[in-house]
């Protein structure tokens, strides 16, 4: 008797998922306010490198998408909860993210992080007042090293503080800092070494939903199969060559 | 660590004292409610040193926004208008810009038994800039409600205190002042609690946070971000924020009372 | 918006501001001025509302409604806007989402909590995933005009009480003494009077409100400071309009607009309290 009730049970079960799905749109989840990954461009929309990964694997995976834009801070809380299905935002592949919600196969390398600080100055990256992000990998990387940590809201705010003298350097990915150096006109260089932080980055999707993360894992794995995703990844940030 | 432990360890971790790391990974409700208390220093130094060089500061604004000296009252109405007609948020962003471009400077200052080198960089750092802001907000505000009570003030009151020929510093001390307060007191309570609540504000926007060390806010957030369910820290931050706010309104219903001492409570 | 604007790296001068000013982000920061000067509006009533209810119950002679008054104004005073923001409304969501998916989706076996998730079948969705963008910015509209009603409506609350207490005795007696019942006491003597002592606490409240809304953007809506910070932040050649860190140009703007909108707020309670102060023995009054 127990394996019918299972039985119908699973088949009911099966038979709302396919309806849900199909009659569901996926909203996909971005903040918005990391260049060249995600940012809201002069039109005011989503833009960047992670919006046409996004339509295109929405195209292959034949799926539905619309995009909405979440502050950093909510970003899991709101997809644990439901109010997008999937985390596309530049979001490093970590084991404590991973015991809360799913990530699907990588689709960008891990980026080195690297100070920057004011040019023709000596800096101590390891003693000085280094800044970062509130609740950052890499802050948490400046706290357990020897020097001072100054943590700000928002990764502009850490930058003008390098500008300003607050800090003497500034931690963050390499790719957001990089077009930002080249911008500055030689008022900013980067110094010392580049650490590794984190894993590549991957989509997070929920747990509980097996389903969409085979179908993006099966997209991206077509992506990186016929080197679209490598020249993609050339286009947004400044000729990087990868191998996948 | 055993609960004893990371008492020792957190409690005073928000002013620096105590373990340099906080806690990665497995965290315990036993460090939520500790480390988040430990940041309360922080909101109950805020809120304490504000309130009360702001009430000051808020009495002598309001008299002088009552006074019928133009060079006193326009200052003052364009102090209130200004401090109260801009949110806390671009206050606090306003002030920390313009301090960061003061030139970095070192002032001696001799107080007899020590002399102490006040910095400027001091006012980029919470613990003087957002006191500063903090400071001058609640005192605008509060001038503001003053001066609504000064002119709500029976004038029956003034005109006997007259009649009996009372100097006007003494029927200001005896007479407007007491009835003022008294007039004023729920809405300033209202204002005190918001200073409080407001305190929370203040690791939240420009001003940084030093090595880890922030107000109960910063680490409710902290351990958001870790634990990534907002379900534990917050809740345990509004617990702690409705204790004190509760002690205050406890404190605030007592000056309450002894102000409303000569009246029966009307139904 | 204008022709000329096709390609913005040939433009210079008055024609990049004008291009500039005018693109679709800058459209987007013109209407958020409109959004929160809509949840203004909208949210005064049931302040308002909240407000009354809570200063009769804690007037009222019956102690269950007593403490039920007094629990409201303490405990919702109690906690700072920002927090309540943080979590009640996550856990709001749920709650409808919950209640609707009983109703929608009764055979539903699976667990609603499955680990950190909280999965219910996709018609309880409260907006339903494939609606349309208005919508969803309709309901978290609706979202903050609630968080904020019941936030300053328990402020309102204990302003109008203090205001209902304020009141001089003398004045209610004298509705007594003429034979007025206690329900004509309260609406012919109590309240006109209430106002000329509850107005600098409420516009008092207003202000506060007022700038209560750069937390707007925790609640997920894109409200004029987030815009400010968005457009001000320094913007590279990877944008088609790059400039430098501008963000003290667009929050000295946001500052002259909440300045603007504090003027006539101040005008217009300046109006309201002299009206209310006509015939008052007070200070400000004009008997």
């Amino acid at each position: 008797m127990n394996y019918l009730v299972k039985l119908a049970g699973a088949t009911a079960l099966a038979a709302l998922a396919a309806t849900a799905l199909s009659a569901q749109t996926v909203r996909m989840g971005t903040e918005g306010a990391y260049p060249p990954y995600n940012f809201i461009n002069d039109d005011g929309e989503v833009d960047g490198f992670e919006r046409e990964l996004g339509d295109e694997l929405c195209a292959r995976a034949a799926l539905d998408c619309t995009w909405v834009t979440n502050d950093w801070d909510s970003i899991i809380p709101n997809l644990v909860s439901g109010n997008y299905d999937t985390i596309i935002a530049g979001m490093s592949i970590t084991s404590e993210r991973d015991e809360v919600i799913d990530f699907t196969a990588e689709y960008f390398p891990p980026d080195p992080s690297a100070y920057v600080g004011l040019a023709g100055g000596s800096v101590d990256t390891m003693g000085g007042v280094i800044a970062a992000q509130t609740a950052t990998i890499q802050a948490a990387y400046v706290a357990s090293s020897g020097a001072t940590l100054v943590e700000f809201a928002t990764p502009e705010e850490t930058v003008a503080a390098v500008r300003s003298g607050e800090a003497d350097a500034v931690l963050a990915d390499y790719a957001y800092l990089q077009p930002l150096v080249e911008a500055s006109g030689g008022e900013l260089a980067v110094v010392g070494d580049r650490v590794s932080i984190g894993g590549g980055v991957g989509m997070g999707v929920r747990e509980s939903d097996g389903e969409l993360k085979g179908k993006m894992d099966a997209a991206i794995a077509s992506m990186k199969a016929d080197g679209s995703l490598s020249a993609m990844i050339a286009k947004w940030f400044d000729g990087r060559v990868v191998e996948y | 660590m055993s609960c004893a432990d990371t008492f020792f360890g957190y409690a005073l971790r928000s002013i620096g004292m105590g373990e340099r790391l906080l806690p990665k990974t497995d965290f315990t409700l036993c460090e939520h409610f500790i480390l988040i208390g430990s940041g309360l220093v922080w909101n109950l130094y805020f809120a304490f040193f504000a309130l009360t060089l702001g009430f000051c500061l808020a009495i002598g604004i309001a008299v002088a926004r009552a006074s019928p000296n133009p060079l006193l009252r326009w200052p003052s109405r364009v102090f209130i208008f200004v401090v109260r007609g801009s949110p806390l948020f671009i206050q606090f962003f306003i002030a920390y810009e313009t301090f960061v471009l003061i030139p970095k400077l070192g002032v001696d200052i001799n107080l007899g038994f020590i002399e102490i080198t006040a910095e400027t960089r001091w006012l980029t750092k919470a613990w003087l800039g957002a006191l500063i802001v903090l400071m001058l907000n609640t005192s605008a505000y509060s001038a503001q409600i003053f001066h609504g009570a000064l002119l709500s003030v029976p004038k029956g009151d003034i005109e006997a205190a007259q009649a009996i020929g009372m100097p006007a510093g003494k029927r200001f001390r005896r007479i407007v002042f007491p009835s003022m307060l008294r007039l004023a007191w729920a809405s300033y309570t209202n204002e005190a609690i918001f200073l409080f609540h407001a305190t929370a504000l203040v690791f939240f926007s420009s001003f940084p946070a030093w090595q880890q060390k922030g107000d109960a806010l910063y680490y409710a957030s902290y351990f958001a971000d870790k634990t990534f369910n907002p379900f534990v820290p917050y809740p345990i931050i509004g617990l702690y924020f409705i204790i004190f706010t509760v002690i205050l309104i406890s404190i605030f219903g007592l000056i309450n009372r002894r102000l409303n001492r000569h009246l029966t409570l009307s139904r | 918006m204008f022709e000329f604007c096709a390609d913005p790296s040939l433009l210079e001068g008055t024609d990049w501001w004008m291009c500039y000013l005018s693109n679709g982000k800058h459209m987007g920061f013109y209407r958020s001025f409109g959004v929160v000067m809509m949840l203004l509006l909208v949210t005064v009533p049931f302040i308002m509302a909240l407000g009354f209810g809570g200063a009769l119950a804690r007037r009222s002679s019956l102690p269950p409604v007593r403490w039920l008054g007094l629990a409201y104004t303490s405990m919702v005073r109690g906690v700072p806007d920002i927090i309540f923001f943080l979590f009640a409304l996550i856990a709001v969501d749920q709650g409808i989402e919950y209640l609707r998916h009983l109703y929608f989706c009764p055979d539903w076996t699976e667990p609603i909590r499955q680990g950190n998730d909280f999965v219910v079948c996709a018609r309880a969705k409260m907006p339903l995933s494939d609606a349309d963008a208005w919508v969803h910015k309709t309901y978290s509209f609706f979202q903050a005009v609630l968080a904020f009603a019941v936030v300053f409506g328990a402020f309102a609350a204990n302003t109008l009480f203090g205001a209902m207490n304020a009141v001089p005795r003398g004045q209610l007696e004298t509705g007594d003494a003429f034979g007025m019942t206690p329900r004509q006491v309260f609406r012919r003597i109590l309240l006109p009077q209430m106002w000329v002592y509850a107005l600098p606490g409420l516009s008092n409240l207003w202000m506060i409100f007022i700038k209560a809304t750069p937390l707007l953007f925790l609640l997920g809506i894109q409200d004029i400071v987030y815009w400010a910070r968005e457009l001000g932040g320094t913007k590279t050649a990877l944008f088609a309009y790059p400039h430098p860190d501008w963000r003290l140009g667009y929050f000295l703007f946001l500052l002259v607009f909440y300045l603007f909108l504090t003027w006539v707020s101040e005008r217009v309670f300046d109006r309201l309290q002299r009206r209310v102060s006509r015939g008052q023995p007070t200070v400000g009054g004009t008997v």
